[in-house]
């Protein structure tokens, strides 16, 4: 957990990044969960006062879109896609699969906090299908082998 | 045919600017740069080209509206948001070719007379952000982005926007709504973007593979461009080919090449030795097509002849494996999550289908759940507000059409027939 004046800092200075721009509320929303891996509420808080834009309308914009996260996460996230072209081709036995051998169900983490997980709908690896993004690197043509092997790698 | 949009991309260094400049990369944008801006313009109406994007929108046209508005600055968007199911051709540009897009979007920029462009790109591509971050950064050090573009006084820049998970947020307003930093609803139209788009200025939404067509019109000319294709569809297109194929990928062919060339020539035909089911020819928003209908040409004037849409071009093979039920679950699922909420008919009807689809899959022995089927999704047809609430039916209603008895049998005997 960082220092709650650390934490300050941050976000006032991700704050100053965008002060100037227009439009500038959904980079915002993203630098600040990448730097948290969510988004705190006294980041809303803070930036609701410093943008001058109602709190209501910010959660409004966070709610929205479904790549923000209010809650803090694992270490690493999986995003695994079940859309028709994944399902098709067995993402549903995966999903399976993270859930016998990890215990990680949709939107919930591993009680170690080493990993998260997502459901998503097309994240366009269709062809090599079924395909999931671990953080931001991509993997496709997934089994249950490949998968375990490619999660050694994240700690 | 020769390769236009991914030239080159075998090579592992296809992406850098020095390999795209050797390959005769932004020869075009000299070139464009020469010409008026309403003789690029009129070139790119007579080369017939239409938005890659799904709608088929004759691209000249919408470049022609917002020239002529008198409001300024003006903006070109490039719709990089490739959300639509089945969908991954714009990935594989931007991937491997992205200064063709780049380039595009100059010469674009200069023909509606932009200042300023954005490339909305979808949340979940973050290592494409890598890629074209430096694409970006590479075409302003070889200045031809910035204040004086190749020195001939032309200015554009381009910024790159990163979307965070929203389907409805490839439809061009809504599009625009989140650029302006709110959540992604659509707009009533008219006023049309070309008009009043971004921060009320005029501004041009274009497609990934749209723009990446124009260098090669330039080149080329129109008339040259106009014999690839079909008459009323020119030009290359990106086919997007998933599912129980031998060889699953993006095919670049001309326009109007048939379903079944593109799945049993190119792709390989069906995996396994399987019997082929069924294909969704243009993403999961477009009608399915039996094994019968697939001689249709897949291009925007024909497949609504055929009773479909050539859509995205994303083209999702089924082999007799599939329970079409669960295809269609999986679907309504995605449209329940995507609807923006906005209008009534799309955000309950999507759910309603949902939980009927869903009832029939348990087995539960209502014969007039097909009927309400077709029931709700004339209605979101009708009364959508936009085309996610008219399109989301489709896939369940084209399957009920030509797929009735395994329907029926979920429902009386309780279980697949597949
Ligand atoms: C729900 C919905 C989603 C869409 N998604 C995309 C998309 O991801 N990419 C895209 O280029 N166009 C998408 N479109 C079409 C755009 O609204 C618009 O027509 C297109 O970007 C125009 O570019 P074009 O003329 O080059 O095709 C979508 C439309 C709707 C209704
Ligand atoms: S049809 Fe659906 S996505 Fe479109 S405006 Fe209505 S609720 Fe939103
Ligand atoms: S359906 Fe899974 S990546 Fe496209």
């Amino acid at each position: 957990m960082k220092q709650q004046s650390e934490k300050n800092t941050i976000i006032e200075s991700l704050i100053k990044k965008y002060k100037d721009e227009k439009g500038n509320v959904i980079p915002l929303l993203q630098d600040i969960q990448d730097a948290f891996g969510y988004i705190p509420e006294d980041a809303v808080d803070l930036i609701s006062k410093r943008l001058e834009i109602p709190e209501s309308k910010l959660y409004g914009v966070a709610t929205f879109y479904a790549m923000y996260r209010h809650r803090p996460g694992g270490r690493h996230l999986i995003q695994l896609c079940t859309n028709v072209s994944c399902m098709i081709m067995g993402a549903e036995m995966l999903v399976n699969f993270l859930k016998n051998r990890y215990g990680l169900e949709e939107g919930g983490t591993t009680p170690d906090g080493r990993f998260s997980l997502m459901i998503m709908e097309c994240i366009g690896g269709c062809d090599t299908a079924p395909s999931m993004l671990v953080n931001n690197d991509f993997y496709g043509n997934l089994t249950k082998e490949k998968i375990e092997e490619i999660l050694e790698k994240y700690k | 045919m020769e390769k236009i949009l991914l030239r080159n991309i075998e090579n592992p260094r296809s992406a850098d600017i020095k390999e795209y400049i050797k390959n005769g990369g932004y020869k075009d944008l000299l070139l464009a740069l020469k010409m008026q801006p309403g003789e690029i313009i009129e070139e790119v109406k007579r080369s017939g080209l239409r938005g890659r994007g799904g709608s088929g929108f004759p691209t000249g046209l919408k470049w022609e509206v917002a020239l002529r508005d008198p409001k300024s600055p003006k903006y070109l968007i490039c719709n990089a948001d490739e959300g639509e199911p089945g969908t991954f051709k714009d990935r594989l540009i931007m991937e491997k070719n992205p200064h063709l897009l780049i380039e595009g979007m100059i010469i674009a920029g200069y023909a509606i007379k932009a200042e300023y462009g954005y490339i909305y790109l979808r949340g979940e591509y973050p290592y494409v952000k890598k890629i074209l971050s430096r694409t970006i950064k590479e075409a302003y050090d070889k200045g031809y982005l910035g204040e004086d573009i190749m020195g001939r006084g032309v200015k554009f820049h381009i910024k790159l926007y990163q979307g965070a998970g929203a389907y409805i947020c490839g439809e061009e307003t809504a599009l625009i709504e989140s650029i302006e930093g709110k959540r992604g609803q659509p707009r009533i139209k008219p006023p049309f973007p070309a008009s009043t788009g971004v921060w009320g200025m005029p501004s041009v939404v274009n497609n990934v593979e749209t723009l990446s067509n124009i260098p090669y019109i330039i080149e080329i000319g129109a008339t040259a461009y106009l014999k690839i294709g079909t008459p009323e569809c020119p030009g290359p297109k990106l086919y997007c080919v998933s599912g129980h194929v031998k060889r699953p990928g993006v095919y670049e062919l001309p326009m109007g090449t048939t379903l079944r060339e593109i799945i049993y020539t190119h792709a390989g035909g069906v995996r396994d030795g399987k019997r082929l089911k069924a294909v969704i020819p243009g993403g999961i928003s477009t009608p399915i097509l039996p094994p019968q209908n697939i001689d249709c040409t897949m291009d925007f004037v024909n497949m609504p002849r055929y009773g479909s849409a050539l859509g995205s071009g994303a083209i999702i093979v089924m082999d007799e494996t599939v329970c079409l039920l669960k295809v269609c679950e999986r679907a309504l699922r995605f449209f329940a999550h995507e609807s923006c909420g906005k209008c009534t008919p799309c955000r309950i009807g999507t759910k309603r289908m949902l939980e009927t689809i869903q009832r029939i899959l348990r087995g539960a022995e209502r014969d007039e759940d097909i009927e309400s089927l077709l029931e709700l999704g004339s209605v979101m047809d009708a009364a959508s507000f936009c085309p996610l609430g008219q399109t989301a039916p489709n896939l369940v209603i084209s399957t009920i059409n030509h797929f009735r008895e395994e329907f029926e049998s979920h429902i009386k005997e309780g279980r697949c027939p597949s």
